[in-house]
């Protein structure tokens, strides 16, 4: 083979493989096009505030907005801490013991499940065993066994653990080793090391993680189809707590009853509503809304992580 | 432990220290300095017990870790064995044939033999034949598309694009990943299925066709940046031997370095193609929903995954149709478990090989 040719045959391989990881850039460009040019035109004040009305084909998708980010925040609480923590012993304290060899192992095996899987052990073990457990010995007749937010919640919590503890690892073992080293010949005791010299370097990632663990639970549909969603619920998922001497009652979060969810609410609009023709500019508001939602999550994680490398090439 | 309890006091010296030196000394040779008594028995017994304290502090701390730990392996233990106790439930109460076929009077009265998933008839029959064939029907198209496309992108990255172009490009893939998939599915619904109706003049709007470019989109980044990575784990000294013989660059990729990244990008496809076979939400939306035994892609299916996502919210809790889906679920967790497993045992080789 002639050079001309091997050289003509490196230049069309080179364009060829360039113009396909292109596409990519058109791919992104078509999808987020589409849904943000069709979706801007539902949005309006009304749209992001009022509850649905006239059976879901106008007014407002606020509740589904407030059950997205309840839901959220519900998973955060339940996910967080426990992964953060398990993360710190397995990095910090069992180094490549059994335990630490378990964790990963089961951390690993967890990331492939397909999140349906997840929605079927929500509604199997968290509603019909854990619920139905609990009705029956507080003598409730049905209370904690039918869906609901915190069932939902729970079972979100378990999809996002892998995440969470993951990236709290990554950002763990980022720490570098002569830190540590230092204070431990400075006396400090182990924990001593873990708040004073490791936490404060891995902080950044750790919050990174926390923030792609929110948007990917935000995004989730499959594991919340049958552990609490609701198809239509004009009221907020609130309780009031009555304060006894001043009389007034404090909203809270409710978390035995069920919600409206983003991505639920696009599901049931698209699929199974009176008239979906009708309805699509209320799907793709809805969808537009959620992209945005992840989407700022998304960035939030990205520019934080920049910072982080950019002040690890400073040091 | 403190530093300073490991060491013995040390003596007052003579003649007093300079400062600098005076810095360094601990809190008992300043004691011992400024003349009054080495420390008491009393003083030594309080910062043992102050001692005894932290360490039990360290260890309670150290227990509750553990705990945390235990608990994150519970958790996840648990739906492993929930999963497989449904599983076999659902084996017990369902005969094994009924998996696979059924036999059925036709409209003559004849017995045939069907593969039919039709669990709410007064005769149920349960074939997961049509499921998997739908499972596959849009997962092997995925996998092909956003194989080419992510293998070409990978390469792209690790190999063509320069530190700026990189930087460019890695953040659009991640873009492309954080779009929640139910986003990616209303996209399918509502505008690519026409588009592709248009084009290919199909009879089903909604096909395993339009399921498999969609579930394409949520793969394409998982393959690039394992494509990406593996390429670049692949030693440079390799590339600069090829180079350095003269070959182009292409044929350094194609020859070289593909070849001996081979195994990660093996790992990529089978990553991608668990993560295909258990994408929910774009099946759903996209793929018609109709449960066929067909090899045709361009025809309505239904996938294990929609099966559950759209049977478990109206079953009766605790027949034979509801443990059925568990099977279901059941199968797909096993596909997906040994899909993955092969991957790492795949990635683990390749580690093992380049690290020669």
């Amino acid at each position: 083979m002639s050079t001309a040719t091997r050289r003509s045959k490196d230049a069309v391989a080179t364009a060829l493989i360039a113009a396909v990881a292109a596409s990519i850039l058109g791919i992104v460009l078509v999808i987020l096009g589409d849904i943000f040019w069709k979706g801007t035109k539902a949005i309006s004040w009304e749209f992001l505030t009022q509850p649905p009305v006239q059976g879901m084909t106008a007014g407002g998708i606020f509740p589904a907005i407030f059950g997205t980010v309840s839901i959220t925040l519900l998973m955060v609480l339940m996910a967080l801490p426990l992964g953060v923590l398990a993360a710190i012993y397995m990095v910090e304290y069992a180094g490549s013991g059994s335990v630490a060899r378990l964790i990963r192992a089961a951390v690993n095996n967890l990331a492939g499940v397909p999140s349906i899987v997840f929605g079927l052990f929500g509604l199997g073990f968290f509603v019909l065993f854990v619920g139905r457990n609990l009705d029956r010995l507080t003598g409730k007749d049905l209370f904690f066994g039918q869906p609901a937010m915190l069932w939902a919640a729970a079972t979100l919590a378990v999809l996002v653990l892998p995440v969470i503890i993951v990236s709290t690892a990554e950002a763990l073992t980022g720490v570098p080793r002569s830190y540590r080293e230092a204070a431990f010949a400075l006396g400090a005791t182990r924990w001593q090391v873990v708040r004073g010299v490791v936490l404060p370097q891995a902080w950044s990632g750790i919050l990174t993680g926390a923030i792609l663990s929110v948007s990917r639970g935000a995004g989730e549909t499959a594991p919340i189809l049958f552990t609490g969603c609701a198809y239509y619920l004009p009221r907020l998922p609130l309780a009031y707590l009555p304060v006894p001497l001043l009389g007034v009652r404090i909203p809270m979060l409710n978390p035995f009853d069920q919600f409206m969810e983003l991505s639920y609410h696009i599901f049931v609009m698209a699929t199974q509503s009176h008239d979906t023709t009708l309805t699509r500019p209320i799907q793709y508001g809805t969808t537009l809304v959620l992209v945005a939602l992840t989407f700022s999550l998304n960035l939030a994680a990205i520019v934080l992580r920049a910072r982080l490398a950019r002040r690890e090439v400073r040091e | 432990m403190r530093l300073a309890s490991r060491f013995p006091p040390r003596a007052a010296p003579a003649s007093p220290s300079p400062p600098a030196a005076e810095a360094r000394l601990g809190r008992d040779d300043r004691a011992a300095e400024t003349g009054k008594p080495p420390r008491s028995k009393h003083a030594r017994l309080l910062r043992a017990r102050r001692r005894g304290w932290r360490a039990a502090g360290e260890w309670l701390l150290e227990r509750f870790l553990f705990l945390n730990g235990v608990a994150a392996i519970l958790v996840i233990a648990l739906i492993f064995l929930f999963l497989f106790r449904e599983t076999a439930a659902a084996l017990r109460q369902i005969p094994l044939a009924s998996w696979w076929g059924a036999t059925e009077a036709d409209f003559d009265g004849n017995p045939v033999y069907v593969h039919l998933w039709q669990p709410n008839g007064d005769r149920p029959k349960y074939s997961l034949l049509p499921l998997v064939l739908g499972s596959l029907l849009v997962a092997v198209p995925a996998v092909l598309i956003a194989g080419s496309i992510g293998l070409a992108t990978g390469i792209y990255l690790a190999e063509i694009a320069g530190p700026r172009i990189r930087g460019l490009v890695k953040p659009v893939i991640e873009l492309l990943a954080g779009i929640p998939t139910i986003v990616i599915g209303f996209f399918c619904l509502a505008t690519l299925a026409t588009l592709l109706q248009n084009a290919t003049h199909t009879q089903f709007r909604l096909n395993a066709m339009v399921g498999a470019i969609g579930v394409s989109f949520v793969i394409i980044p998982v393959v690039a940046s394992l494509v990406d990575d593996s390429l670049r784990a692949v030693p440079v000294y390799l590339r600069e031997a090829a180079y350095a013989m003269g070959a182009t660059r292409w044929e350094t990729i194609s020859r070289v370095v593909l070849p001996a990244a081979v195994s990660g990008v093996t790992a990529a496809l089978l990553l991608g193609m668990g993560r295909a076979l258990g994408e929910t939400m774009i099946v759903l939306l996209a793929t018609g929903n109709a449960a066929q035994v067909t090899l045709n892609p361009f025809v309505s299916v239904r996938t294990m995954t929609a099966t559950i996502a759209a049977e478990l919210g109206s079953v009766p809790k605790n027949g034979p149709w509801y443990e059925a889906l568990f099977l279901v679920g059941g199968v797909l967790f096993t596909i997906t478990f040994l899909l993955n497993l092969l991957a790492e045992i795949v990635i683990h080789r390749m580690r093992r090989r380049l690290a020669l």
